[in-house]
């Protein structure tokens, strides 16, 4: 019932392209390359010194406390030096451990960081598209998750896996010196504890999926309720949905026991079974002394060598896990990356414009409050402007989001500059397509919108964007004061002009109701605000942005009729000599447009003005005496 | 604390035992390197084989022993772990079943469902290192130093000098590092915010061309992270060097005071191999500590926000009220009443009278407090001042349940549930026939296109109606409220969607079939209240008018103003 959840839950998953993405991530690590082989080093030298300093118990013993046993007054010179030996050893070690952790503390710190803010600059460039065909929680998890597992393995799991190699093979080669046979038989013994690990880690995966399945259905449950907790409540269902809990919530318990005892079990069984090891060492080591083959000193080194040698090899199928695991995170941050970005091939720009006494248009350097059009002709050299005025032009559209399904068909129509157009429809009929259409959300082929008479697809999109001001159907705010959210329209306002739009969208007297006033912190999407407090700072935001062209995409859906009169005056300000678009779910606010289009199914059925459209007593008639349902 | 401890209630033998099995396994895998030394230094010396396989065979029963022990540690700790975290949702979900609509505003639905879910999974990883690892440890660095103190009691004198240092780094480090872990957690959270705000926000972000000003906000606040987390990791690694500087100190001066002992024929060679070995286990346990501190810190971040929720008080109690009765009739009485929300006042003295069965409409502005005026009829909220009674009663001096079943509450914000239409509908009352589901369905005008589906009753609603009209959820969920037999109901702005004619249809039929009920409709449409037998006008938290259609027309100027700008220019 919740499979949807699990999509992203399965066990682990490996990279499909290691190379390519071990090759991304080294362009993030190069510079600090240097940096990078110090810290190669510092692990080496750190793991060395462990494995070096262990090899100085068989000098020790066989040296400088076996033979002086029972001397009156025994030679330790030597043994002095060789523990200064020792000392400067361990030294080199922990100096080397301390400089190459600390190292790469701020390595990952740094990689990570730039790797996020890569991943964050390129998300705000990919097109609408992208964000419609991924989950929200799909990219959110790259931030987190996969960014998590990332620096698990840079900070750690690369570094003890250098560590490890050096550990063992250094171990290995001073064993297989100091005695040949006890390294064969400390081999046999890992052989053992390695297949013992995969017996039991294989046994545990049907477990893990057990469990994950179980995880899925009860978080699914527990977002479902929580969602609708409050029809719980009123419906008084809290029992019944604790019952419903609890039934899955044992079932969670149950898979979860069986996956963790197996998890749990495996640290204890690995270290017992070193210190079996420890223990046949030590009696094949006293054997082997008995039988003249080897001394007391290597036992003191081999009784050591037997853990560090084991250890890192037990552990490597885990390290090398999560190593991929984190890799695997790491491809999808690159795949993100590698999303095409938003293709702007637009040249006409939108500049600062001021007219010559001959009337002809000029490029300024400064504001002048007028805008126009550069565009620049690549055939003849020459650079033509046009004034900014807000005349949009559909031909013949037909477009649709994916190829086979045409959302709009043969759309034509013009507004001229300061005309009110409005479209009406069902929900899916197409009225917001047309709105993502002129912006440019969404492309469509050349030559079929028009702004000013140029080709939309040449306009840079950035220009083309700010020419437009929108007040969406979900009102989104930012983390941030209601001042900021406002000047969101405009970075550069200043407060005297944020406060005149803010009178403008009748959003004024509400804000001044405030605690705080303008300064007023808003979170979550200003979840301190009512829906229809939220649309009105949004109209302020669109009014800041004083653009030529409005786009009011259901703007006033959730603002009641009597508080929508009052905004109205400044609606009608706002939208005086401007080009505006007004997408409304109640009729009530299109009435005095100079054309309505009732769209049905991506196609313009009828069209005109109010009292042309009532008078046709077609669907138009019908949605406004209310005998047709609108949703 | 207490609230955690409750639930480990029937866990409490598992999470004693666990400890207690480490502790065996620890005492006996720390035997082994004294039975080692009996080799080296009885064994080799006398040149006996028999001895020697004695010695290996107890150091093999004794990993063997210690493994069993091991075995059934991981098993109960699992097991304890496990029931834990069980428990602690259960625990959690239920509490939030006693929460208040104040209560659930003050978290956001996100958080609470990070608090049920991931903060449950990062306790129950916590609670398990803590009844393993951190006893595990300690047992560990107490049993080697006894069995280094047997041994030699004059060299475990270095250790005199050891352990301080060793303390004290870690004391620093945890008093130190944990501020700095905190702060590195919020930083991680607001950024995290802000991606998930330009998820849901891209479009506005696109159409103000604002991707430059966000990527620039967001490069900064992950500098600030990344700045706060170097702060918080140096501390900790840079511990670790002084950790293992100060265990080959203790390493190399055992070597020589040791070595010199052996010499003087104090102390003899298998003991002095022996003692380094427990040197190393301590070292071990240390290192144990430090690398679980981080996840502890990290756990006590979700151990807080779950406490948030399981110390949070429900803003609305049964405490007062008399279990044994439930509303009479339908009558709704205000007097004074006054209600603030978040100190803001909402409304204020506000005085109505509604007798049971009449059917009232209410009226206002966005903001005039409508919806809060009657979720103060269940008691999905409580009265500051004043009081709310419903049949003749005080709605405090009755128990909640009785309360709402007796009062049906259709919300603006409409939520149905994953399951079919009818198991949707049986939430109104889970034993209603077949005939009374489609009675109230016919009421509420949504039996007509439940039918039209191939599957009728059983169709099934993906993810709480995606499937459906924003018209057909309304309509659903009156024919819900209905099944619930109640004697007032409320619809809030519930059918917003519903086309006019529909709307009328579904006013007619709860008068003509559900007379009995007190009906309150709150509305943006003049014509879903007109029939009404009182309407009321609020504005900016008081009642500024009441009265039937027709007087209201005459006298009061907000109500014309709307009635003209719907009804009149309408047609």
């Amino acid at each position: 019932m919740q499979g949807r959840r699990m999509k992203n839950r399965g066990p682990v998953q490996k990279p499909k392209n290691l190379k390519g993405t071990v090759r991304r991530l080294y362009v993030y690590l190069k510079p600090y390359r240097f940096r990078l082989l110090l810290v190669v080093i510092g692990v080496m030298l750190t793991s060395l010194a462990s494995v070096t300093g262990t090899a100085f118990l068989r000098p020790i013993f066989n040296n400088h406390i076996v033979p002086l046993i029972g001397q009156k007054s025994p030679d330790l010179s030597g043994f002095i030096r060789l523990l200064i030996l020792l000392a400067c050893v361990y030294a080199v070690g922990i100096l080397s451990n301390f400089l190459y952790s600390r190292q790469m503390v701020r390595i990952t710190a740094n990689v990570l960081d730039r790797i996020r803010t890569d991943l964050f600059r390129h998300m705000e460039t990919l097109p609408i598209r992208y964000f419609d065909t991924h989950t929200n929680g799909d990219l959110m998890s790259r931030y987190t998750n996969d960014i998590d597992s990332l620096r698990e393995m840079i900070s750690r799991g690369i570094p003890q896996l250098i560590s490890s190699l050096i550990t063992v093979t250094g171990v290995f080669f001073v064993m297989v010196f100091m005695s040949p046979l006890l390294t064969i038989m400390i081999l046999s013994m890992l052989g053992l504890m390695i297949l013992i690990v995969r017996v039991i880690g294989g046994k545990s995966g049907k477990f893990f999926m057990e469990r994950q399945k179980q995880i899925g259905s009860v978080n699914g449950f527990i977002e479902e309720m929580i969602t609708g907790q409050k029809v719980v409540k009123v419906f008084c269902h809290e029992e019944q949905s604790i019952a419903d809990f609890e039934a899955l919530n044992t079932k969670l318990c149950q898979a979860d026991t069986s996956a963790n005892i197996f998890a749990n079990i495996l640290m204890p069984i690995i270290g017992n079974l070193s210190h079996m090891n420890y223990a046949l060492t030590a009696a094949a080591g006293g054997a082997l002394v008995i039988a003249g083959l080897l001394d007391i000193g290597t036992i003191a080194s081999f009784l050591q060598y037997s853990r560090t040698f084991t250890q890192p090899i037990t552990q490597s199928s885990q390290q090398i896990n999560s190593i991929l695991l984190a890799l695997a995170g790491a491809e999808r941050i690159f795949e993100m990356m590698d999303e095409d970005s938003e293709v702007d091939e637009g040249y006409v720009s939108l500049v600062n414009a001021s007219t010559d006494a001959d009337g002809a248009i000029r490029e300024s350097d400064t504001y002048t409050g007028r805008w126009a059009w550069r565009h620049p002709h690549s055939a003849t050299g020459d650079v033509t402007y046009t004034p900014l005025e807000g005349d949009v032009r559909f031909y013949d559209v037909t477009f649709g989001y994916n190829e086979n399904k045409a959302v709009l068909h043969d759309i034509s129509l013009y507004a001229k500059p300061g005309q009110k157009i409005a479209f009406v429809g069902a929900t899916g009929a197409g009225k917001t397509t047309i709105s993502n259409l002129i912006n440019r959300f969404y492309d469509v082929p050349d030559g079929k919108i028009r702004y000013d008479g140029i080709n939309i697809n040449k306009i840079r999109k950035a220009d083309l964007r700010r020419s437009l001001a929108m007040v969406l159907q979900d009102t989104q705010l930012f983390t941030g004061t209601v001042r900021d959210n406002i000047r969101y329209g405009k970075l550069d306002a200043t407060d005297e002009e944020i406060v005149r739009a803010a009178k403008l969208a009748n959003a004024h007297g509400f804000i001044m109701r405030l605690p705080d006033g303008y300064d007023t912190m808003l979170t979550t999407n200003g979840a301190n605000l009512s829906q229809g407090q939220r649309q009105l700072l949004a109209i302020a935001r669109a009014a800041v942005a004083n653009a030529p062209v409005l786009i009011l995409d259901e703007a006033t859906s959730s603002i009641d009729t009597h508080t929508e009169k009052q905004i109205e005056r400044g609606m009608d300000k706002l939208m005086h000599g401007r080009t505006t678009f007004v997408i409304a779910h109640r009729l009530s606010t299109v009435r005095n447009a100079d054309a309505i289009m009732v769209l049905e199914q991506g196609r313009i059925i009828e069209r005109g003005d109010h009292s042309d459209l009532i008078a046709q007593h077609g669907k138009y008639y019908e949605l406004y005496t209310g005998a047709l349902e609108l949703s | 604390m207490k609230k955690y401890l409750d639930c480990l209630k029937g866990y409490w033998v598992y999470t004693i035992l666990a400890p207690v099995m480490i502790m065996l396994e620890v005492a006996l895998e720390l035997l082994i390197p004294r039975v080692m030394s009996r080799i080296i230094d009885s064994a080799i010396p006398s040149r006996d084989m028999a001895l020697i396989l004695k010695f290996g065979g107890i150091m093999i029963a004794l990993a063997l022993l210690s493994l069993v022990f091991g075995v059934l540690s991981g098993r109960f700790a699992s097991i304890a772990s496990v029931g834990f975290a069980s428990r602690l949702r259960t625990k959690l979900f239920c509490k939030l079943q006693e929460f208040s609509f104040a209560n659930l505003d003050r978290f956001s639905t996100a958080s609470l469902v990070t608090r049920l879910t991931t903060d449950v999974t990062n306790t129950q990883n916590a609670f398990m290192m803590m009844i393993r690892i951190m006893f595990r440890a300690p047992f560990m660095m107490i049993f080697a130093c006894i069995m280094a103190v047997q041994i030699n009691r004059s060299l475990f004198r270095i250790f005199y000098a050891a352990l301080p240092i060793l303390l004290v780094t870690a004391v620093i480090v945890i008093i130190k590092g944990y501020p700095r872990f905190m702060q590195m957690l919020n930083r991680y959270d607001s950024l995290n915010a802000s991606v998930q705000e330009n998820l849901t926000g891209i479009r506005v972000v696109k159409a103000y061309v604002r991707e430059d000003y966000e990527t620039s906000k967001f490069a900064s606040a992950s500098a600030d992270l990344r700045d706060t987390m170097i702060r918080a990791e140096k501390l900790v690694v840079s511990a670790m060097p002084v950790l293992t500087l100060v265990m080959n100190a203790s390493l190399i001066a055992v070597s020589w005071l040791g070595g010199r002992q052996i010499i003087a024929g104090n102390m003899t060679v298998g003991e002095l191999m022996s003692y380094n070995s427990y040197i190393m286990q301590i070292l071990l346990s240390l290192l144990m500590v430090a690398m679980i501190f981080v996840s502890l810190v990290l756990s006590r971040a979700s151990f807080r926000r779950i406490g948030q929720v399981l110390t949070e008080e429900s803003t609305v109690s049964d405490k007062d009220a008399d279990p044994d009765i439930a509303p009479e009739d339908g009558t709704v009485d205000f007097e004074h009443v006054s209600f603030s929300y978040a100190q803001t006042p909402v409304l204020r003295d506000v005085c109505l009278h509604i007798p049971s069965g009449q059917m009232v409409g209410i009226i206002g502005p966005t903001g005039s407090s409508k919806s809060s005026l009657v979720q103060l009829i269940p008691r999905l909220y409580d009265a500051t001042e004043g009081c709310v009674r419903v049949g003749g009663q005080d709605v405090r001096r009755y128990a909640l349940h009785p309360l709402r079943n007796a009062v049906a509450m259709v919300l603006q914000k409409n939520v149905l549930f994953s399951g079919t239409i009818r198991e949707n509908l049986l939430w109104g009352d889970p034993g209603a026939t077949d005939e009374e589901i489609a009675a109230a369905c016919r009421a509420a005008q949504a039996d007509e296109f439940i039918t039209s589906f191939p599957e009728g009753y059983d169709t099934y609603l993906e993810q709480g109606g995606v499937n459906l009209s924003g018209g057909q959820k309304q309509r659903l969920c009156i024919a819900r409220a209905l099944l619930k037999h109640p004697r007032i109901l409320i619809l809030d702005d519930s059918t917003s969607a519903v086309d006019t004619a529909t709307d009328s249809r579904i006013r007619s039929a709860l008068r003509s079939q559900h007379g009995d009920i007190t009906t309150i409709v709150i509305a943006q449409r003049i014509a879903s209240v007109q029939d009404a037998d009182q309407i009321i006008v609020l504005d900016d938290g008081e009642v500024q008018d009441t009265g039937t259609h027709e007087q209201l027309l005459q006298r009061n100027t907000i109500y014309r103003e709307m009635y003209e700008s719907q009804v009149k220019e309408g047609c």
